[in-house]
């Protein structure tokens, strides 16, 4: 993860994204895309461009499976790690 | 609601599937695409929100969605195809402050579950109802569902759903509007992100209303099913705005929840001794008879087997009536099927002065056997040591156990003799007596009256003669 990233933004787990695109079509900046390359299940899983995220969370409640987007919100304040 | 600085998967779920097979425990079995991940998802979040987790109770249909107790941390329960209304009613009766929802699919609730819905929707049973509708029969490969569209293709109609043979589109939600109970009726889609966010609100307060015991919460969720559709998620999406909305309007039907006052229901009371003088069970423990301390078998683990039509169920319950009356603890289990059509029947009874754990006879130290097949079946299942009696009138080998004390008795001449092949079973209840010296048949005779109440004299008389009978035969023979 980097750590610089900027606040909002979408956390896609390659592994478990099934690539159904939901995302993509829901996403109102236009900022996730179909990777070229396959996960470990044969999928194109959907990622982030890395900037643009507004943080309206369509991208979590249209995706079907549970763990796959996990999005972090402008006033996101990670837990610290002791 | 208050705002959330992180969405992520929601505590409603389980962590690790750690119940679903294989070894993809990390993810859902549902295809891409799938609506049902979408409104599990809802669900688990109202869930966690409202932090009722530990309090609800989801009955998984049969579907796609048979395997939603893979991921919901709640109490779960699956049931038979179309029953899960029947099952939430119980389970909210008997824990009327758990939230108790129903999870079904199309095929589920409006096929073969439409009776259930409907009643359960009727009686305003408190639960919440998540009927989700793809238009199609999805696990199965994508048969006509009574929601199926008019002129829609599935594999059972490859020519589209024809209304002359077929019939219309059933629409759930204005079916359950007609009813008088329920108090929140309406209908979502999962097709576009707005229409997301109306589902998740409905969601939200279908469970709300359940929370607060308001009663009955329908709401029907229009889902993409791409494997089934043949085509990808986001087209799907269009396909249901393109073709089911006009069918399937989206609107809330009904929602008077605010006004309706929270549903109390009578508990019923269990009392031990008020059930068994409702069940006119009173008089039983007023018998005198004394338990024969010599009996050749304290603990009977009895099998009965033959055709149906032998009398098989009615030798098991007299007996277990009659070893009730001696003070033991009795149980009777009938192995019922296609059996009362001509196969095998059988039935297991114990009778022991120790309490009865598992009713089903699965070592068995007697057994009889009114036909071959029956004979063949559990012969080999019956303990060293024990004892088998055969009917020899209709079986015509030697039993092949050397290890067990073998009783051949022509069970259903004898009953023949008597004049009424049906008292055969009553034959079988003499020999037991004879064989296991566990009750003598005079004091049999003193029961008949209760056993066969209501029976003409006559009929009574016949059966006791066949107990006789059936003794004596045993008695004269074997000892």
């Amino acid at each position: 993860m980097n750590e610089n990233r900027e606040y909002p933004f979408p956390e896609i787990d390659p592994d478990i994204c099934k690539g159904c695109k939901l995302c993509v079509a829901s996403c109102p900046k236009g900022v996730l895309v179909i990777s070229e390359r396959l996960n470990s299940k044969g999928f194109h899983y959907s990622e982030y461009v890395g900037e643009g995220c507004i943080g309206c969370g369509n991208c979590f409640y249209t995706c079907p499976e549970p763990s796959a987007v996990t999005v972090y919100m402008k006033d996101y304040v990670p837990e610290e790690v002791s | 609601m208050a705002h959330k600085t992180v969405l992520r998967k929601p505590k409603g779920f389980i962590d690790v599937y750690k119940h679903k097979p294989g070894a993809e425990k990390d993810r859902t079995h549902y295809c891409p695409g799938c609506g049902h991940g979408i409104l599990h998802k809802l669900i688990a979040e109202a869930l966690e929100d409202f932090d009722i987790v530990d309090k609800t109770i989801v009955i998984s249909p049969v579907g796609c969605s048979v395997f939603a107790y893979y991921y919901f941390h709640t109490g779960n329960l699956q049931v038979p195809h179309g029953r899960a209304p029947a099952v939430a009613t119980s389970v909210s009766r008997a824990n009327p402050d758990s939230v108790v929802i129903s999870y079904q699919g199309d095929g589920d609730l409006a096929a073969i579950g439409g009776n259930n819905i409907l009643q359960a929707a009727n009686r305003g049973e408190n639960m919440v109802v998540f009927f989700v509708n793809n238009a199609i029969y999805g696990m199965t490969g994508g048969q006509m569902a009574p929601t199926t569209l008019e002129g829609q293709i599935t594999t059972t109609t490859p020519y589209g759903r024809n209304v002359k043979t077929d019939g219309y589109p059933l629409q759930m939600c204005e079916i359950i509007n007609q009813l008088t109970a329920p108090v929140y009726v309406t209908r979502t889609s999962l097709h576009d992100m707005p229409n997301i966010r109306k589902t998740r609100a409905a969601v939200r307060k279908g469970i709300k209303n359940a929370m607060d015991k308001k009663g009955f919460s329908f709401i029907e969720v229009l889902s993409m099913c791409p494997s089934g559709w043949k085509m990808d998620s986001v087209p799907a999406q269009e396909w249901i705005k393109e073709n089911m909305l006009p069918r399937f309007p989206l609107s809330t039907l009904r929602d008077i929840s605010e006004d309706t006052p929270a549903v109390e229901r009578p508990v019923p009371v269990m009392d031990p001794d008020e059930v068994k003088n409702i069940l006119g069970y009173g008089a039983l423990s007023d018998s005198n008879l004394t338990k024969n301390p010599d009996a050749a078998f304290e603990k009977v683990a009895l099998r009965v087997a033959g055709f149906g039509g032998q009398g098989i169920m009615s030798a098991g319950i007299a007996l277990a009536n009659v070893g009730m009356e001696y003070g033991y603890n009795v149980s009777w289990l009938p192995s019922y099927g296609p059996e009362m059509r001509g196969g095998t029947a059988n039935c297991s009874v114990k009778i022991q002065s120790e309490t009865i754990g598992a009713s089903e006879c699965t070592e068995p130290n007697m057994l009889i056997a009114m036909n071959q097949p029956s004979l063949e079946k559990f012969e080999k299942i019956i303990v060293p040591g024990g004892a088998l009696i055969y009917n020899t009138t209709l079986i015509d080998r030697e039993p092949t156990r050397k290890d067990v004390k073998v009783y051949a008795v022509p069970i259903t001449g004898i009953a023949d003799d008597l004049g009424d092949t049906r008292v055969q079973s009553m034959v079988n209840v003499g020999a037991f007596a004879a064989v296991t010296g566990m009750f003598d048949p005079s004091e049999i005779e003193s029961l008949m009256s209760s056993l066969f109440e209501g029976k003409p004299e006559k009929v009574v008389k016949l059966n006791e003669k066949a107990v006789r009978k059936g003794y004596e035969y045993v008695k004269e023979n074997f000892s």
